[in-house]
């Protein structure tokens, strides 16, 4: 298990690497123009770009600029966006619970609503709830993230503020935790049950399909055939091992989550991780872009080496490659 | 029945031309290929037909785009009309559906309907063309390590891992942005970050597959290796690739209305659906439809797809009515 761990982490850390590379490549290599033209404003007199240019280090040999880089990096230093001089660490410091908040919570709704809308179907297999759940696991797969935010924002934001007077549910705007739970649930419930409603649809897919082959196994029917209740056998024989690929897609998803909500962060305004990257990729902002790839690269290489390892761990089936 | 927000004119229109004459109904024994028998199955879904027939009245509507906008509607989808027809109410607001412009207009007084049909085109041109590289990619990709195996197979595997740890919505912007955006870039944007996921079911396959006794009589026979792929791997793959593919489609185009949406797509004026959904975000308090139609439009192809997806599944792999009846 140590072994299998400790090449993982390596396997992810040259992974990290390469993903390091290829951006740095793609904004000081392909990137047609000058990089120091983004941070002078526009007709710059030549003297502007070169003084932008040394302060930035842009006017040394690419490696050399990579390894600069790389080498602050390492100490924990991710340079300074160019707009606003404010240090990269502090804008994704400040940034994180936000996206946190909405990735985590979102996870739990979609959870309680994929997992029981997935046994629904399992335990009665080509029925009406069967059909129903499947109706609602392609809707929710062919819903786009952004489509259902809006919509959701549209009627409880704005029918619900103007035509019923309910004025509950904010449409956009983000409320620490730390500051007020209360407030900081209400302002993330839209955004969580888009995110989720969107999500909740593979979950119910995939703990369908998977307690149904689960149910299909021998030490099911003798479980049955022991005399225990149909609902112990789904629940404590069935479910235990079906629920091992929905751990796997969990990890995945908020891995991938963690490092940025790009579309509903930006449907809703809440000012996260993902918004900070949309921002910065819009004004060319490469330090600031350049943190939030390498950040949201960071959870999803941790999120699938958890993953194998929770995998292995539930499945004594798996060997350690 | 699955109620499906279908427009009624898609549905109808399409369904006969949806089911061409490829098993006659003969009365003499005849053998089918696994491909007839599983085509006889998806006939038998009722779902799965009104689907294809959804796609396929979408295919006639990108197709024959201009002529539909020209000819039947008569507003094309870039004009702004500002007098008759006024496409701007007197306070500058844009119409809502009416008799003249039937799904209202936009912004700029362009007629939504008109810019609805066009962006067809957009969508399922990246759909189709990304998925169709992301395909051959991954196919070869896939089949390569599955068969060949060992350092080979450790090299194809580790870089399709590399591509899947891509934080790919951010990374695809920050491609565009570098690249200016455009309908080619973002096609191959999608491909790019795609691709591995096939790579990575096909592999799958063809490992169960190179164990099979088929694989081991050519190989006696003297076969070489990429005629073995090629011959013998390749269309035992035919199946779940088809189911993928037809998956993975929607997902483009959803891919390709994200990177509209975020402003990262398809260059204005060009419609597609994602960046006139873009554009109504600032009007929907007054005129939810300008949000609601493109939303709908996207919608419906997606969810064609998905159906046809799932039904494709059901049809092509016969295993999975067996796992149910063993219960």
């Amino acid at each position: 298990m140590g072994r299998f761990i400790i090449r993982r982490a390596l396997f992810g850390v040259l992974v990290l690497f390469i993903i390091s590379v290829a951006v740095f490549v793609l904004f000081f290599v392909v990137a047609p123009g000058d990089p120091a033209a983004n941070f002078v404003g526009k007709n710059p007199r030549p003297e502007q770009i070169q003084q932008a240019k040394e302060k930035y280090g842009l006017d040394k040999p690419v490696p050399q600029q990579y390894a600069l880089y790389m080498g602050r990096l390492l100490k924990g230093d991710l340079g300074y966006s160019f707009r606003n001089e404010e240090p990269v660490r502090k804008t994704l410091q400040d940034r994180l619970p936000i996206t946190a908040s909405l990735a985590l919570g979102a996870a739990v709704v979609w959870l309680l609503i994929g997992i029981p809308i997935g046994i629904l179907a399992a335990t009665k297999p080509r029925s009406l709830r069967d059909r129903g759940a499947t109706v609602f696991a392609l809707g929710g797969l062919s819903m786009p993230t952004f489509v259902l935010g809006l919509l959701l924002s549209y009627v409880f934001f704005y029918i619900f503020r103007t035509k019923l007077n309910i004025d509950f549910f904010p449409g956009s705007g983000y409320i620490p935790l730390k500051e007020n739970p209360l407030e900081w649930a209400r302002h993330l419930i839209l955004p969580w049950f888009t995110l989720a409603l969107v999500s909740a649809a593979s979950y119910s897919r995939i703990t369908r399909g998977s307690l149904l082959e689960v149910l299909g196994e021998d030490y099911i029917r003798t479980a049955r055939a022991k005399g225990l209740s149909e609902r112990r056998v789904t629940y404590r024989h069935g479910l235990r091992s079906a629920l091992t690929p929905v751990v796997t897609l969990l990890g995945i998803d908020v891995g991938g989550l963690l490092g940025g909500a790009i579309v509903t962060e930006a449907v809703f305004g809440l000012g996260g991780v993902g918004q900070a990257a949309i921002q910065a990729v819009f004004v060319g902002d490469l330090p600031v872009i350049f943190g939030t790839v390498l950040l949201a690269a960071f959870f999803i290489v941790v999120a699938n080496i958890l993953v194998d390892i929770a995998y292995a761990l539930l499945d004594s089936r798996v060997r350690l490659a | 029945m699955i109620p499906l927000n279908t427009p009624d004119e898609l549905g109808v229109h399409a369904a006969p031309s949806a089911a061409p004459a490829s098993a006659a109904p003969d009365k003499k024994i005849e053998g089918r290929a696994p491909l007839q028998l599983a085509w006889a199955r998806l006939k038998k879904d009722r779902v799965s037909m009104i689907s294809l027939g959804v796609i396929f009245a979408l295919i006639l509507i990108a197709v024959f785009a201009s002529l539909i906008t020209d000819k039947l509607i008569g507003h094309a989808p870039n004009v702004q009309y500002r007098d008759e027809p006024n496409g701007l109410q007197s306070n500058g607001l844009p119409f809502g559906p009416n008799g003249t412009f039937w799904l209202g207009t936009d912004s700029l007084g362009r007629d939504i309907l008109s810019r609805i049909i066009h962006g067809t085109r957009v969508s399922l041109l990246v759909g189709v063309a990304a998925t169709s590289i992301a395909v051959t990619i991954g196919v070869t990709v896939g089949t390569a390590a599955g068969y060949l195996g060992g350092a080979v197979d450790t090299i194809l595997s580790r870089t399709m891992d590399v591509f899947l740890s891509f934080p790919f919505l951010l990374f695809a912007i920050s491609l565009v942005s570098v690249y200016q955006p455009s309908l080619k870039i973002s096609i191959f944007v999608i491909a790019f970050f795609t691709w591995a996921s096939v790579g990575r079911i096909v592999r799958g396959q063809v490992l169960s597959i190179r164990e099979k006794e088929y694989i081991e009589a050519a190989r006696s026979l003297g076969a070489g290796d990429i005629r073995i792929m090629a011959i013998d791997v390749l269309p035992n793959l035919i199946a779940p690739v088809i189911v993928y593919a037809t998956l993975l489609i929607p997902t483009a185009i959803v891919f390709e209305a994200t990177l509209s949406f975020l402003g990262m797509g398809v260059v204005p004026p060009t419609p597609t659906w994602g960046n006139m959904i873009t554009d109504s975000v600032s009007y929907y308090e007054q005129l939810p439809t300008f949000l609601l139609f493109p939303s709908l439009a996207l919608f419906v192809t997606t969810l064609a797809f998905n159906l046809l997806g799932d039904g494709l599944r059901d049809a092509l792999d016969p295993r999975a009515a067996r796992v149910l009846a063993r219960k």
